[in-house]
């Protein structure tokens, strides 16, 4: 049987991924900051779905760390979603040194340095599928979210790279780009209803591409059209927009 | 945003922010929780609502002895297609299962086993409550009994319901052993559940518009958990199979005035009707016994933008077949009564402040019109001088006079709301209205 691990276990779309992934046969390596919340989540997946389920903590920030915490998971995972990430507020982040480090860090450094470790495994065993959860916001600057938006940049640039380099040896590397989704994370921003996935659905969309071997999915197809659009606005427009 | 029950009336502007599981209070300011909105009022509503739908995880299951924990927003549906593979179901069942456990304990639900099983916190072991102070205490009726006692059925005025245990029930099978019996009138109807007391479902679906001779006449469906040896070939390939996901969406809002006179007695001919003997036997899975409406998911809808009511009293024994056929005589003055009108036995029910006692319950829908509050006005009253009180899950416009003389605890579970929640911090547009919090800002 396969086993998954799920980094950032307690955020809403790794949620839905776990439960889905448990509901396959998945054995599941759980990992997250919070040792509660992570085994609340395991006892609700081993008694709906009878698969055994590991917890892990793990902290992006904590560079240092990532490569034990890789040699004590046990057996070695045949799928990982990084799924952990933060969007912290812009304003905030624009006067405030340390918040905004930490969301470049636990957006982009922290995955780097986890996927990095994953990445060197799963190139040696030839095998095995990366999945980052990256973010439209990554696909062009905008003022009411660069910061975020520039490390999801970063991450969207990091995941294209690995896969170029590793595809050849038989690993596939999934960039997902959900647009809204309503979670814990987006709770009280005024989401526009037929833009916004639920995380089930987002969960949905990245184990079909998984099975697929896709390299890059957006949940709703409309997020490819606006995406390309936003794109391919003229910079000199672009600057003078309120986005 | 805009918030409404299930009975889309009313509808509020609220601040909705789901409950992380921090373990603390969701607001400053007062409050209410919600689960699914399932219920037919302004029980879970107000401007602050602190939603429970994501605070939904199975944390113990002991396959052995049937008990379960789950956090308060696990909804029932989710609860079975847990337990029943593994031969066991719900201790009491309302007849939807999108409703949280939260909710079930909160309202106290009763379901077609009540006059056998009593209501769903009967088999609640415990509960871990978030109180006032911020602080969660676990309760049953032997550890801080009263908060307990005042949780159960107490619309959650106590404190958030965070988790609960409870019992379930041993089965062979996930169908159910179904006899409907056709009743020509209401006193045909009513000695036929006196008959079938010892069957453990019973409930019975009444004609409201019929007169004379056929006045409510109706369908009593019986069930009982069929054995594995009453299954048929095709059933016993899979005895414990659960529910299929609901498919169908009812499309669309219907304009007003669909609900009227006309299409009702259509409606209501067709059901009758269409049991031709008088007792028809089947074996049918839980799913359409329990829950024929969930099949259609919105099925709110048919009832328009403006919403409607839904209107469940009981009256006890004795007052019951008079008062009955006052009530009946009532609505059908009215004329504008639902196509389902729901009339069923409860049994005995000790409890602080849940609603069932022992007598017979109606359920009855009415969409909203001109005069409609009028009307209902009048109907508390009678039903009140027959003895009689109304559930609050499906009540938006009792008023405090009808709440206190249906309910001999009304006062002490107001000064018990005070004692536990001396600030009013949790509150709902039901609880200010009937007077048992008060609007503090």
């Amino acid at each position: 049987m396969k086993t998954a691990l799920i980094l950032g276990a307690t955020s809403d779309i790794a949620n839905a991924c776990s439960e889905q992934l448990a509901q396959q046969g998945y054995h599941l390596q759980l990992a997250g900051r919070n040792e509660k919340s992570l085994s609340t989540i395991k006892s609700d997946l081993e008694i709906r779905f009878k698969t055994t389920v590991s917890t892990h903590i793990f902290d992006a920030l904590n560079f240092d760390d990532h490569s034990q915490f890789y040699k004590d998971l046990g057996a070695s995972p045949d799928l990982v979603i990084c799924a952990f990430g933060i969007l912290g507020d812009q304003t905030t982040a624009e006067n405030d040194w340390a918040l905004c480090k930490e969301i470049m860090d636990a957006n982009y450094t922290g995955a780097v340095s986890i996927l990095n470790i994953v990445a060197n495994d799963m190139a040696e065993k030839k095998s095995g599928s990366i999945v980052g959860i990256s973010s439209v916001a990554g696909e062009r600057g905008r003022m009411s979210n660069y910061i975020y938006g520039s490390a999801k940049a970063g991450f969207t640039a990091y995941l294209s790279g690995l896969r170029n380099r590793i595809q050849k040896v038989g690993v596939h590397v999934l960039t997902v780009k959900p647009g809204f989704v309503q979670t814990k994370m987006t709770e009280g921003l005024p989401l526009p209803k037929p833009l916004t996935a639920m995380p089930e659905q987002v969960a949905k969309g990245i184990l079909k591409a998984v099975k697929k071997g896709t390299n890059e999915v957006y949940i709703l197809g409309i997020w490819r059209l606006i995406m390309l659009i936003i794109r391919n606005i003229p910079e000199f427009i672009f600057k003078k927009l309120s986005m | 945003m805009k918030v409404g029950n299930w009975s889309n009336y009313p509808i509020v502007d609220s601040e909705m922010k789901s409950y992380n599981g921090s373990g603390k209070l969701a607001f400053q300011e007062p409050f209410i929780a919600r689960g699914n909105g399932r219920c037919y009022g302004d029980s879970s509503l107000n401007n602050n609502i602190s939603s429970m739908l994501g605070h939904n995880k199975a944390l113990a299951f002991d396959i052995e002895s049937g008990t379960f924990t789950c956090q308060a927003g696990m909804t029932l549906d989710r609860v079975l297609e847990i337990t029943v593979p593994n031969g066991w179901f719900l201790p009491v069942t309302p007849g939807t299962k999108f409703i949280s456990i939260g909710g079930a304990v909160a309202s106290n639900v009763h379901g077609k086993n009540h006059h056998f099983d009593g209501c769903f916190n009967e088999h609640v072991l415990h509960l871990k409550v978030l109180t006032n102070s911020g602080e969660i205490k676990t309760c049953s009726k032997t550890e801080n009994a009263e908060l307990f006692e005042t949780t159960s059925g107490g619309m959650g005025l106590t404190g958030v319901i965070l988790q609960v245990t409870f019992q379930l029930k041993k089965i062979e099978s996930s169908f159910i052993d179904n006899k409907s019996i056709k009743a020509k009138n209401l006193d045909e109807l009513v000695d036929l559940f006196r008959e079938n007391e010892k069957v453990t479902y019973s409930v019975s679906w009444i004609d409201c518009l019929q007169t004379g001779k056929s006045k409510g006449r109706g369908l009593l469906m019986l069930g009982e958990h069929a054995k594995l040896d009453q299954l048929s070939n095709k059933q016993k390939e899979n005895p414990l199979v659960t529910h299929p996901p609901s498919k169908i969406t009812f499309p669309m809002n219907l304009p007003p005035n669909s609900i009227n006179k006309l299409t009702v007695k259509a409606f209501n001919t067709a059901y009758y009707g269409k049991q031709f003997s008088r007792v028809q036997n089947s074996i049918i899975h839980y799913d359409p016994f329990f829950y024929p409406l969930d099949a259609i998911l919105m099925w709110n809808r048919v009832y328009g933008k403006k919403g409607f009511l839904q209107y469940q009293f009981v009256i006890p024994f004795g007052q019951s077949n008079r008062g009955m056929h006052q009530v009946l005589d009532k609505i059908r003055e009215y004329g504008q009564a639902s196509p389902l009108v729901v009339l069923k036995l409860f049994g005995k029910q000790d409890d602080f402040i849940s609603f069932p006692m022992e007598g017979f319950t109606l359920a009855l829908d009415f969409p909203i019109r001109k005069g409609l509050f009028e009307f209902l006005e009048e109907l508390d009253r009678m039903i009140v001088d027959l003895g009689g009180r109304h559930y609050l899950t499906k009540d938006a416009r009792m008023t405090r006079e009808t709440f206190f003389k249906g309910y001999p605890n009304a006062q002490e579970f107001q000064d018990r709301i005070k004692k536990f929640n001396p600030d009013y911090k949790f509150s709902s547009l039901q609880s200010e209205r009937l007077g048992l919090t008060q609007k503090t800002s």
